[in-house]
């Protein structure tokens, strides 16, 4: 599913005091099962941008098209566009509430009127997908599993929807090294399984390398930047002067290359960047 | 170590859980969180533990200003035992601790009131108190916010606002659990930047952190495995080299080493204890 963002404003509280443009004028298309992160500083808009275009904020002015329908338009029936459009929020396991695992998987598709034999296979999919045994979970509480599953139990609920374009918001935050990494390998597998359009929000440039086709990077509101990951982190004093990060392996690459090594430029995973340093050596 | 300030020695700790069975009768359910920890900390350093969630590092950081008491085994904080129950709120206020989230430690509506909260609890006469407060929300830079509202602030300033808080009871220990994951990159460099610097002006600081690049930065790490106690301990050099340990415990080593095992693994002649970027890029330099 393709995404057409066209002159996207939105202003919280408009005509008050405290009064604040979170989004300016913010234009962009994403296609058809692309992976795309989305990188920017705490108050950049990012957030605000998600949650438009699953239809949660109308924009105070601008168009959102899901494959070319303006769910912004009047008439637009919001929950087919939440059917299409799965959002993943930040620390999304506070909201897990049922008493087991697969009713709290189960609650969203349930609400879209499915049940019996098609709701239990929706559930078991979507557990499994995440990850974890369906036999051995669906009857745990999610209470009492570890931090990293609960994560995961969070995204089985919005993946039990059979989202075609699957949003999420910083979905490693707060995790330890392999919590993060296996949410990661689950988020590529999800991709890789579905062809499902996925956006993602980080702070963790590796990430953002090693994943996504395009970059979307915003700053005070505006999208300051709209391209692939190697465009992006060849802007190196830019990306800088924005108070990014560069990916570790770019940093070194580009150390190297200072230093008279014949290197391609911006070399953003490191099995490049070990190829490359190898054949210098060899 | 002649210089200790926190000595534990054989640290058990296990967390003890109530269960109601279907027949009404309750049993006790054991957790051992600590098993068998024995750790000198040198006064004025900086030690980093690292290790997977449930390998016990909260666990530790709250038996060290007493806010659980071990199992089994010793800590002791300048030289008074924690379990002396008469000299715990010394200790209490020796030891002080930042947590991840920052929302969870705030509690009162202006910023230079939060800062007070502790000493004020401790009985500190209000001058003194005046004086630590403004101190404190010097050096973490949030003096001139000091009338504004901490719910209005952004993640890392009321994490700058929370060590503030930590720093007015003129603690000499500082531990911090964890204290960035909740921050964005921006945030994340502006506590590290005061964690350094509260290093540099001699308090002994213990982070407990997920981030490898913020525990370099320390100068001595230990890594804590699940149930089995202290996995490695020693310099950043001599820990993040380790690689094979590392990934057995699923953490991921520096780029530097990973890069360097691979080269190595190709036949290139790379040094096992380069851990940082600068120094394999000086040590290909040479090499070529």
């Amino acid at each position: 599913m393709s995404i057409e963002v066209k002159n996207l404003c939105h202003v919280y509280e408009a005509g008050t005091p405290s009064e604040s443009r979170a989004l300016e004028d913010v234009s962009f298309t994403i296609e058809n099962g692309k992976f795309v992160g989305i990188v920017g500083h705490t108050g950049s808009g990012k957030s605000t941008l998600l949650q438009h275009l699953n239809g949660l904020l109308k924009p105070t002015s601008g168009q959102i098209l899901i494959d070319g329908v303006d769910i912004t338009a009047d008439g637009t029936s919001m929950l087919d566009i939440r059917k299409k459009v799965g959002l993943v929020f930040q620390y999304p396991e506070y909201q897990l509430f049922e008493e087991t695992i697969a009713k709290d998987v189960a609650f969203g598709p349930k609400n879209l009127g499915i049940e019996g034999e098609e709701l239990e296979n929706l559930v078991r999919e979507a557990i499994e997908m995440v990850g974890l045994d369906y036999e051995d979970y669906k009857d745990k509480s999610p209470f009492e599993i570890s931090g990293g599953q609960k994560r995961r139990v969070a995204i089985a609920g919005v993946l039990a929807m059979k989202p075609e374009i699957l949003i999420l918001d910083e979905p490693t935050a707060g995790l330890d090294p392999r919590a993060h990494k296996d949410v990661m390998d689950m988020i590529k597998n999800i991709h890789e399984k579905y062809h499902n359009t996925v956006i993602f929000v980080s702070h963790n440039m590796n990430d953002i390398a090693n994943l996504s086709d395009q970059v979307l990077v915003f700053a005070k509101a505006k999208l300051l930047k709209d391209a692939s990951p190697r465009e992006v982190f060849a802007m190196k004093e830019w990306v800088l002067d924005k108070d990014l990060d560069l990916p570790d392996v770019t940093n070194l690459c580009e150390a190297l290359r200072e230093k008279g090594f014949d290197l391609s430029e911006t070399i953003i995973d490191i099995d490049q960047a070990e190829k490359e340093i190898y054949d210098i050596f060899k | 170590m002649e210089n200790s300030i926190i000595k534990i020695e054989n640290l058990i700790y296990e967390y003890v859980k109530q269960e109601v069975l279907d027949d009404g009768s309750t049993v006790e359910k054991v957790k051992r969180a600590l098993n068998g920890i024995s750790l000198d900390i040198e006064k004025g350093s900086f030690l980093a533990v690292v290790g997977q969630n449930g390998s016990g590092k909260s666990t530790l950081a709250k038996n060290i200003n007493g806010l659980l008491l071990p199992t089994r085994g010793k800590i002791t904080v300048k030289g008074v035992e924690l379990a002396d129950d008469e000299r715990i709120w010394d200790i209490r206020q020796n030891v002080a601790m930042v947590f991840q989230n920052p929302d969870n430690q705030l509690v009162a509506s202006i910023v230079e009131d939060d800062v007070a909260f502790g000493p004020e609890n401790l009985g500190v006469p209000s001058e003194v108190i005046r004086q630590r407060v403004d101190d404190a929300l010097k050096l973490v830079g949030m003096y001139e916010m000091r009338n504004k509202a901490p719910h209005l602030l952004s993640g890392g300033q009321k994490q700058r606002i929370a060590i503030a808080g930590a720093l007015a009871m003129d603690p000499d220990i500082i531990v911090f659990d964890e204290p960035t994951a909740m921050l964005d990159p921006k945030g994340r460099k502006e506590v590290m930047a005061i964690i350094n610097k509260l290093h540099e002006e001699g308090k002994t600081i213990i982070l407990i952190t997920h981030f490898m690049e913020e525990a370099v930065q320390a100068d001595r790490v230990v890594i804590l495995k699940k149930g089995s106690g202290i996995l490695l301990d020693g310099s950043p050099k001599e820990v993040f080299c380790q690689s094979e340990t590392l990934r057995d415990v699923d953490l991921t080593p520096p780029l530097a080493v990973e890069l360097g095992d691979r080269l190595r693994a190709r036949g290139m002649d790379i040094p096992q204890d380069i851990t940082r970027i600068e120094e394999l890029v000086e040590y290909l330099c040479q090499l070529k």
